[in-house]
């Protein structure tokens, strides 16, 4: 029983649901880093999911629905930052009206521009690396293999690639050092010449483009189809993971992971046991609380976190 | 002397100031809308006219408007409370969903009761049921220090799966007719509340009083109950013991702890204070409306509920008259959607609304920074 469940298969849906936690976790990494909080990460997600499909529907190509999908983000972003940063107002304020805001317009859109709530995708990006060999014609351990590392959305790898770079550039180059040093003293950082407003801008917009990618990834590669909150508190569930993750890129990718295990061995489990979907689908929610309260003791946010810079007058 | 009158005449200005920015917001946001309308190729001052015609220019659509408005009085109070007390209670929708399924579920199992102790049962469940579920965020936040923001919202899809789950096992049998033809329920929806534990429509009320009011009209006593909640938020805050704590630990929670201020305490009665208000919706959606459970009942009036807080400035006023005006742009905007056939979808509004809440706290710091500037300068 415990074989059918854990094969190959059920690690590349893991992978498959960690994906867009991470991208948006990852959101969450670089803004908090600098002191920005973005609850805004869910509705950026579901504006870039709309994005995504309205642009592959127009073009016919998957490849620039992935691209608006992060200019929307950006977009977003821009906005989240100039409230924020500029008008120093209300850090969550703010994020929550970004939510409102792609709720309502996300579907405002899908009737303006294909008059229905459901848009389904009309092509999806590639699936790059070997095809999955048919029963008998491999080794079951070289099949495990294709479907575990080499079967999947280009975007899974992206996000691979994504997560060392974002850990090399938080950790190894001068402009994460900068980023962190915003984050956690700003008026020192200030002083010593590092312009805490453009970090702050940059880092916030780099969080609109991960959760537009993100976004993306649910849409077009997941679901194949836009419909009204599909993003479905999974912004909030990267901001548990990165939570989980002290901050950091690979603890964020390892919190997704758990989340994608919880998720995946819950659906499985359905068809073994009769649980109820309803309870099924209360899982990831239930677990983020737990994972919240995981971390509690053990996190350590950055000092100037939530708290709007202002630059000291004489 | 001179001076001193001066002095008078610009704080006033300051005040007045301040006091408007949701004005401007309001105004800033229609202009915004009405570039939307543009691009769509239609009048924007006709689509206005329409709207608030439709909204305030009969009996009818003042009924509709204040119908809407009445959850909306209810949720933008749970948000306001709590953010008085420091504290972003953005699980309103989910306290609304448990709430009220606490609210049916009493209504059409008691059914043998009179009136007299099944109407003030129903409304004390509804309140029970948004409390309890928001003690969980509220002691999650003053025993271990999670964030309530993330656990609220996860509570609010929690939610929403369980009283689904409840709904189907509450399930209505089906009628005759259904029976007859064959189809099962697609949404599910529990049995009706008794008829002892529905509140009157005003409209029943007006007309033996002989005034004339349309009898179809929605508006019934629960917006008289949420006007009430209003007064009741106001003199807990204000005027209570209780309240002056809640506000000092929203306002300086160190100090308060000097004081001698209980923080996990007031946290606590915060949040189930703020849950019972939005679990109160089920007054106007389940006992004076539907008489149902149904999910879609309830879809986003937590959430509107944090536009309604933030333009009423967390006043218990400025909520009832923020949530009007949302009533107004709901069922205005609703009724330009059906006149112009689908056109002008009806999710401009909640564009239009997110908007107002962008610009209120955009302009509210642009004053706060323009008065400490002038002020630097005197």
């Amino acid at each position: 029983m415990i074989a059918s469940i854990l094969n190959a298969d059920f690690i590349a849906s893991v992978i498959r649901i960690a994906v867009p936690l991470t991208l948006a976790g990852l959101g969450g990494v670089f803004s908090e880093k600098s002191g920005v909080i973005n609850i805004g990460l869910e509705g950026m997600m579901l504006t870039g999911a709309f994005a995504a499909v309205a642009a592959t529907n127009f073009t016919g190509n998957p490849w620039l629905g992935v691209v608006f999908a992060i200019i929307i983000g950006i977009s977003l972003g821009l906005i989240h930052a100039i409230v924020t940063v500029s008008f120093r107002a209300n850090q969550i304020v703010s994020g929550v009206a970004i939510n409102l805001f792609a709720g309502g317009i996300t579907v405002f859109l899908s009737w303006l521009w294909f008059q229905e709530s459901q848009i389904m995708v009309r092509r999806s990006l590639p699936i790059w690396g070997v095809d999955v060999p048919k029963a008998g014609e491999a080794l079951p351990l070289i099949r495990s293999m294709i479907v575990v590392f080499a079967h999947h959305s280009p975007l899974v790898y992206l996000t691979l690639i994504i997560v060392l770079i974002s850990h090399v550039i938080i950790f190894k180059t001068p402009f994460g050092l900068r980023l962190r040093a915003v984050g956690e003293y700003p008026h020192a950082a200030d002083t010593l010449g590092v312009n805490v407003i453009n970090m702050r801008y940059l880092a916030v917009i780099i969080s609109g483009a991960l959760a537009g990618l993100a976004g993306s990834f649910l849409s077009i590669e997941q679901a194949h189809f836009f419909v009204r909150d599909m993003s479905g508190g999974r912004g909030f569930i990267a901001l548990a993971a990165m939570i989980f993750g002290k901050w950091t890129p690979f603890g964020t990718v390892g919190a997704a992971l758990i989340f994608g295990i919880g998720e995946a061995l819950a659906i499985r489990l359905q068809g073994i046991f009769t649980i109820p979907v309803q309870f099924i689908n209360m899982v990831p929610y239930l677990l983020a609380i737990f994972v919240l309260v995981g971390a509690i003791g053990r996190s350590n946010a950055p000092a100037a976190d939530g708290v709007p810079y202002e630059k000291e007058t004489i | 002397m001179n001076n001193k009158k001066h002095g008078n005449a610009t704080q006033l200005s300051y005040y007045i100031l301040e006091k408007i920015t949701p004005i401007i917001a309001i105004l800033g946001a229609l202009f915004l809308g009405s570039i939307v309308i543009l691009l769509m190729g239609e009048d924007p001052i006709n689509v206005y006219r329409m709207m608030f015609g439709f909204a305030i220019g009969n009996r009818d659509g003042w009924g509709n408007v204040l119908f809407r408005a009445t959850p909306l009085i209810f949720t933008g109070l749970t948000v306001a409370f709590a953010f008085r007390c420091g504290l972003f209670n953005i699980g309103g929708e989910g306290q609304v969903y448990v709430g009220a399924f606490f609210a049916a579920y009493i209504g059409f199992s008691l059914t043998n009761l009179p009136a007299i102790i099944l109407l003030p049962l129903t409304i004390i469940a509804a309140a029970i049921g948004g409390a309890f579920w928001a003690s969980i965020p509220g002691i999650l936040r003053a025993k271990t220090g999670v964030h309530e923001v993330i656990v609220t919202i996860m509570m609010n899809w929690i939610a929403a799966s369980f009283t689904f789950y409840l709904a189907l096992v509450y399930k209505a049998q089906p009628t005759e007719e259904m029976k007859a033809a064959g189809v099962q329920q697609m949404i599910p929806h529990t049995e009706e509340i008794a008829e002892a534990a529905r509140l009157p429509r005003v409209a029943t009320i007006l007309s033996s009083l002989n005034i004339s009011f349309p009898s179809h009209n929605p508006l019934n006593m629960s917006f008289f109950i949420a006007i009430a909640a209003a007064f009741v938020v106001y003199y807990i805050l204000w005027k209570t013991s209780l309240g002056y704590e809640i506000r000092a630990v929203g306002h300086n929670p160190m100090a308060s702890e000097y004081a001698g201020i209980n923080i996990a305490k007031n946290i606590i009665i915060a949040m189930m204070i703020s849950g019972a208000l939005a679990g109160l919706v089920a007054t106007n959606e389940v006992m004076g409306y539907s008489f149902r459970w149904r999910q879609e009942l309830f879809t986003n009036m937590g959430f509107n509920g944090i536009a309604v807080a933030l333009l009423g400035k967390n006043h218990p006023l400025g909520v009832v008259l923020a949530a009007i005006l949302f009533g107004i742009l709901s069922y205005g905007g609703a009724l330009v959607n059906i006149f112009t056939a689908g056109k002008i979808p009806r999710e401009l509004i909640i564009v239009i609304q997110a908007v107002i809440v962008i610009l209120v706290v955009v302009a509210d710091e642009i004053v706060k920074r323009f008065i400490i500037k002038r002020k630097i300068q005197l």
